[in-house]
């Protein structure tokens, strides 16, 4: 069990990197607290397994310190880290038994066979596995190996953390459910470190406490599954999660509205302030869950066009029009709404500009 | 469920089963033909039954060829495979390095078999030829021309030369399918090379280097130009293999019917060995043959 530390670390595959571009982990600083559940979102080729290898040691950062508990691990190598890592595809060792197969970490490193004997039980026991210990590990369903290559962690008692590599992606859907329940339940059990990397949002959303959202080698935020939802701190962060995602219309700003096509979207004047100093590409984001639809119009009110209602079964979507551009309006199932002339309103609190692609920060808006 | 019956499917069997007579059955059954028969002219031929099977198994000439067969593909097989497993790991993964090793590495599967006898006919010479010379230069007395021992060595040595290449492929092919999660997880696991190679590697290499010594065994026990060039079978009947014996019977004496029968006892002997390493490969690959 470890606290681990990112101090300016920054990786490259590169031997000389020339700028910003070359780098697959751009410099940052990040620290994991020990017992925590993090999830590392975002779409492939982000930097997500890199920076997963980098903490278990298979890949040796090119810039920067990683710390487990204060004390310097750059230089260790793997096998000197005491990180359990299950990959996306389940490693087993195939001629070996699911017994062997478990115990072959611990043997590794000279434990006693009484002493392996009572952890490998133990482990099978917690993962469901203890009828299937004698039986040849490759004979077993996809689930039941990546259980093993998780009890291979699990059976060293002095783990810092536990990686996981996407490694739900070959499980049947209907398993993948008993087995992220499973890993909570020894999250909750061991306090272990576990950091886990997918690019499925249902899966870091329910699976972790804290989510990391990835995005060019950038951690873009780190919150909770509500902050990543209500406060994206990135466009990518809005435009990724959340289904449909984020609403991001260009615009240009009024003393206290932000012009979207020439249509005025009243705002806070400080906010507007704001982003004006802050200069830049300007965007205004707002999520399809917090427009107000009224088919009849409302003081503050927007007029705009509903195009098309999509009944998606317990909601409703509707693409509405403002200038040139579209945006997308989660409505209640039961709300009547119909395609023609239709009127919008854009909470204050729930409208965010977002400046070269970063929100603006929430002193004023939220 | 009720199937059609319908006898035409029949008719799409029949270029298989047209192709399969002419290349396997109708030349196979001219050689069962020519066993049971001692044929004294082309007019006159006599049915004579088991009669050249007994003659060939029990001619002390043939367990001569037949005992010195099984030794040869017994050390070509011990020392291609290993050594062609071992010079695969040794070899870079990419890069231009890679390429260039498996170019050389290829090179001696390109020489036609005869070339390859001629060039150790001339290169084992105690007189001109570079090893022949070199050795005899260390004080060992190497004539492969006069000694069973030194002949027997130079055969050996040149198959090793010439299809451990084909052995150090296969493998090497079968080490590039090995996903690198595998090597990753085995160093989280703290295991060692020799665990690497034992639990990781061989295990998945067991598809390719049966192929490998199916292939190895097959070309070994029916060798027979390059020993022919380099030794033509001596001195004395010190290299004379299965194949050059068999020949010898059928072309040089023309004795038709024990060449024939002997064909066959040959070809069984081949199918039986292939089938023994198949079968227990696999039983030991679904952990069986634990």
């Amino acid at each position: 069990m470890a606290r681990i530390e990112f101090r300016q670390l920054a990786h490259s595959y590169v031997q000389r990197p020339a700028g910003p571009d070359d780098y697959a982990l751009k410099p940052m600083d990040q620290v994991w607290d020990d017992g925590g559940a993090y999830a590392l979102l975002g779409p492939s080729g982000c930097g997500k397994t890199t920076l997963l290898n980098i903490i278990s040691g298979l890949v040796p950062p090119s810039a920067g310190r990683v710390y487990f508990n204060g004390k310097d691990v750059t230089g260790l190598r793997t096998e000197q880290r005491n990180i359990a890592q299950v990959f996306q595809f389940p490693v087993i060792y195939d001629t070996m038994s699911v017994f062997d197969n478990l115990a072959f970490p611990l043997r590794n490193r000279g434990v006693a066979e009484p002493d392996v004997r009572s952890r490998v039980q133990q482990v099978a026991e917690m993962l469901e596995l203890t009828g299937d210990l004698a039986n040849r590990a490759s004979g077993l369903a996809a689930d039941a190996k990546q259980k093993i290559s998780l009890g291979r962690g699990l059976v060293r008692k002095d783990v810092a953390a536990i990686l996981f590599d996407e490694p739900l992606t070959v499980i049947d859907p209907h398993l993948k459910w008993v087995l992220r329940r499973k890993l909570k339940q020894i999250h909750h059990e061991f306090k272990l470190t576990l950091i886990y990397v997918t690019h499925d949002q249902t899966e870091a959303l329910t699976f972790a406490d804290r989510v990391l959202v990835m995005v060019d080698g950038r951690i873009v935020q780190n919150g909770t599954p509500q902050q990543l939802f209500e406060q994206p701190a990135h466009v990518f962060v809005g435009h990724f999660i959340g289904s449909p995602g984020m609403n991001l219309l260009p615009c240009t700003l009024d003393v206290d509205a932000a012009l979207v096509d020439g249509i005025p979207i009243p705002l806070a004047p400080g906010y507007v302030a704001q982003a004006r100093a802050a200069g830049g590409e300007l965007q205004l984001g707002i999520r399809p869950e917090f427009v107000r639809y009224t088919a009849e119009r409302q003081p503050g009110a927007i007029a705009t066009t509903i195009q098309a209602v999509e009944d998606l079964g317990n909601c409703k979507i509707l693409t509405a029009r403002l200038g040139r551009h579209e945006l997308k309006v989660k409505v209640d199932e039961d709300a009547a709404a119909a395609t023609g002339p239709g009127w919008l309103g854009f909470p204050e609190k729930r409208t965010r500009i977002y400046v070269d692609g970063a929100a603006l920060s929430n002193a004023v808006a939220g | 469920m009720n199937k059609t019956v319908d006898n035409k499917a029949w008719l799409l069997v029949l270029p298989v089963f047209l192709c399969v007579a002419f290349s396997a059955i109708v030349p196979l059954m001219t050689v069962v033909n020519y066993s049971v028969q001692d044929i004294l002219g082309p007019d006159q031929r006599v049915f004579v039954g088991t009669e050249w099977f007994v003659k060939v198994l029990t001619d002390p000439e043939l367990h001569g060829a037949l005992y010195r067969q099984i030794v040869f593909s017994f050390f070509v097989l011990a020392i291609e495979m290993p050594l062609g497993v071992a010079i695969s790991l040794a070899l870079p993964a990419s890069g231009w390095r890679a390429s260039l090793c498996l170019v050389l590495l290829a090179l001696p599967l390109l020489i036609p078999w005869n070339v390859v006898g001629t060039i150790w006919q001339i290169f084992g010479r105690g007189d001109i030829g570079l090893a022949g010379v070199a050795v005899n230069q260390l004080g060992i007395d190497y004539n492969y021309t006069a000694y069973s021992f030194d002949a027997w060595i130079t055969v050996l040595v040149m198959d090793i030369w010439h299809w451990t290449p084909l052995v150090a492929l296969l493998s090497y092919a079968g080490l590039r399918a090995i996903p690198g999660a595998f090597y990753q997880a085995a160093k989280i696991d703290g295991a060692t090379a020799w665990a690497v190679f034992r639990y990781i590697q061989l295990p998945k290499l067991r598809g390719v280097l049966l192929i490998a010594l199916l292939l190895r065994f097959m070309d070994s026990f029916m060798i027979y130009t390059e020993p022919f060039v380099l030794t033509g079978g001596g001195p004395g009947n010190a290299t004379t293999f299965l194949s050059q014996y068999l020949t010898r019977l059928a072309v040089g004496q023309f004795d038709v019917g024990p060449a024939a029968a002997f064909s066959l006892i040959y070809f069984l002997i081949i199918l039986l060995f292939c089938f023994v390493f198949y079968t227990v490969i696999e039983a030991y690959g679904k952990g069986r043959g634990r």
